[in-house]
């Protein structure tokens, strides 16, 4: 499997603290990895990094080999990554639709009008939400804003989708769903890089897991191996497995 | 849809032959009323074009609309008049894209403070190059322009920054803007290039303040820059685009219309306490219709109806 994604030597610094802190990984082309981590440890950090929304202090990160670490995320969204976000960013007073329509408008595929209602309509169906199209965004619930931002990040395109806690908040059988749309994305061909505290998740999507501790790379291997790591169980996995 | 379209477009242009034919059925006076009038709906409707969408409040308006002026009175009897509104507008842009590209990344209040500021660095630069590199401080331009042909050319200006926004509300950049004025974060990540658009429409705003400017110098005869940089026309010009509404498309000239009417009548009756008047309608703009009069109405509006619906509704 060749790399899609490679990150090495990566760190940011904000002040005094060193959130990332060396960390080099790469993720194969058509992967789903998992970034795994206690709270405050760096992932949303590592994605803010690579969808541009930070400048690196240090490191370099390559999609397809080429260099995309000092782009802004306008120029890196054209190189095929989109993202969802920790805290949803929806866009309050367009419709449902609109927000998706906007990924479409300035992505990589340029459409617009009546093309591109129906691209859409085609995610939001995707998502679940086909039926809100046209209420504004600020009227849809936590969940289904943030199923929005995931068609938006859909309609973008993307060869690298990066999910911030995507699944956190769900009840277990919105769970079930969203742990098989993940899926049908992987099998579609998007390569996936997600960062996500619900274990079930994790073990049922993921192959391989990269796992942080305040800033460090601890653990890098296929799941059930980084599962099991001792350093993982201390520094994570222990508070939950006590 | 289509056919709201055509009357839309129908009644537009019925408004533009109207106001056309309008100097051959008025006396001197209410031309003189509309020039004033009309520059300040083309004013308004470029500041609402860059602000309304991005929220970048700027009070650079008077530093394009006085260059505008100024260029006019410089250039006056050397350069044809259409070249002349040429080389105004192009002196706007070049002040736009450089000022653009210094300021567009500064953020809220930073960016108030400085487009304030410009517009006073720009009158004392004037003021400074006429005392001590041409001698003169004001300046007579004699142009064989009468005030019917400021009318209509002020017409024509404000019908072309009218159709503009028309169209950029219905195209991809109109989306992009609002999108922009929503998160920032977001557009980048949609992959709209940020930098690029608001400084497109700040050049563009720009332009369109520079040629009002142009256009109405030769009503003033002589121009020093205490007149053609006069502050409160970028204030007026903010206040009107906010009581109409700066997202909206009619807003603009909802808020010039009846905000240059009322600041004719205060000059003429008041014109001791003119100051002071103008500051608490600002100040009750911004604290009773922060939205603009045209959401204002519209909520209240829907307001009513839903209140008037939901009652027939439980009687089903
Ligand atoms: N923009 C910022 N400015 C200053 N400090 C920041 C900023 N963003 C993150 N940090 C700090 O960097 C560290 C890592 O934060 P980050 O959000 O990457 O953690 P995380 O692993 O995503 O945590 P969580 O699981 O809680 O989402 C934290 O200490 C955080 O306070
Ligand atoms: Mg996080």
């Amino acid at each position: 499997m060749s790399a899609l994604l490679e990150v090495s030597g990566l760190s940011r610094r904000f002040g005094g603290l060193l959130a990332v802190n060396d960390v080099s990984f790469s993720v194969g082309q058509g992967a789903i990895v998992g970034l795994l981590g206690p709270n405050g440890s760096g992932k949303t950090t590592v994605l803010n990094m690579i969808s541009g929304h930070l400048l690196p202090s240090g490191g370099d990160i390559s999609l397809h080999g080429k260099r995309i670490s000092g782009l802004g995320a306008s120029r890196i969204s054209k190189h095929g990554v989109a993202r969802t976000f920790q805290l949803v960013r929806a866009l309050p007073s367009l419709t449902v639709v609109e927000n998706v329509t906007v990924a479409l408008a300035f992505g990589r595929q340029k459409l617009w009008g009546v093309a591109a209602r129906e691209r859409a309509m085609g995610f939001l169906d995707q998502v679940g939400l086909a039926h809100r199209a046209d209420h504004l965004a600020e009227d849809l619930t936590y969940i289904d804003q943030k199923r929005m931002e995931l068609a938006r990040a859909l309609a973008a395109d993307p060869e690298l989708l990066l999910l911030d806690e995507w699944l956190a908040g769900l009840n277990p059988t919105e769970l079930q769903s969203g742990i098989g749309l993940i899926r049908s994305l992987g099998s579609s061909g998007i390569t996936i890089l997600m960062v996500e505290h619900v274990m079930e998740a994790i073990r049922a999507l993921c192959s391989q897991c990269v796992i942080m501790n305040a800033g460090v790379k601890i653990a890098d291997a296929p799941t059930a191996d980084a599962l099991s790591d001792p350093a993982v169980i201390t520094a994570y996995l222990g508070e939950q497995h006590a | 849809m289509t056919s709201r379209l055509l009357c839309q477009i129908t009644g537009f242009l019925t408004i533009i032959i109207a106001l056309t034919a309008l100097p051959f059925f008025v006396g001197p006076y209410t031309i003189t009323l509309m020039i004033g009038m009309l520059g300040y709906v083309a004013l308004a409707i470029a500041w609402a074009m860059f602000s309304g969408p991005t929220r970048y409040v700027s009070l650079a308006t008077v530093a394009f609309f006085g260059i505008g002026a100024y260029a006019c009175a410089v250039f006056n009897e050397s350069l044809p008049y259409p070249l002349l509104l040429l080389v105004a507008g192009l002196i706007g842009l070049a002040v736009a894209l450089v000022v653009g590209l210094a300021t567009l990344r500064l953020a809220g209040v930073y960016f108030v403070i400085f487009t304030f500021g410009l517009a006073e660095l720009v009158r004392q630069l004037v003021t400074w190059f006429e005392v001590n590199i041409t001698g003169t401080l004001g300046r007579y331009i004699f142009l064989p322009v009468t005030p019917e042909g400021i009318y209509w050319q002020l017409l024509a200006l404000s019908a072309f920054a009218f159709a503009i926004s028309w169209l950029i509300g219905r195209s991809r950049l109109g989306l992009a803007l609002k999108v922009i004025g929503e998160d920032e974060v977001v557009a980048a990540h949609c992959g709209i290039a940020i930098a690029r658009i608001k400084l497109a429409l700040f050049a563009l705003s720009a332009v369109i303040m520079t040629l009002v400017g142009a256009i109405q110098a030769p009503r003033w005869t002589y121009v020093e820059p205490s007149i053609a940089f006069n502050p409160t026309i970028s204030f007026l010009t903010l206040i009107m685009a906010l009581l109409g509404g700066a997202n909206r498309l009619m807003g603009p000239i909802m808020g010039a219309v009846p905000l240059f009417l009322l600041f004719e009548w205060l000059s003429a009756n008041f014109p001791n306490h003119y100051s002071i008047i103008l500051g608490l309608v600002f100040i009750t703009i911004v604290f009773v219709l922060p939205n603009g009069v045209l959401d204002f109405v519209e909520k209240g509006l829907t307001h009513r109806i839903t209140a008037a619906a939901k009652p027939a509704e439980v009687q089903k």
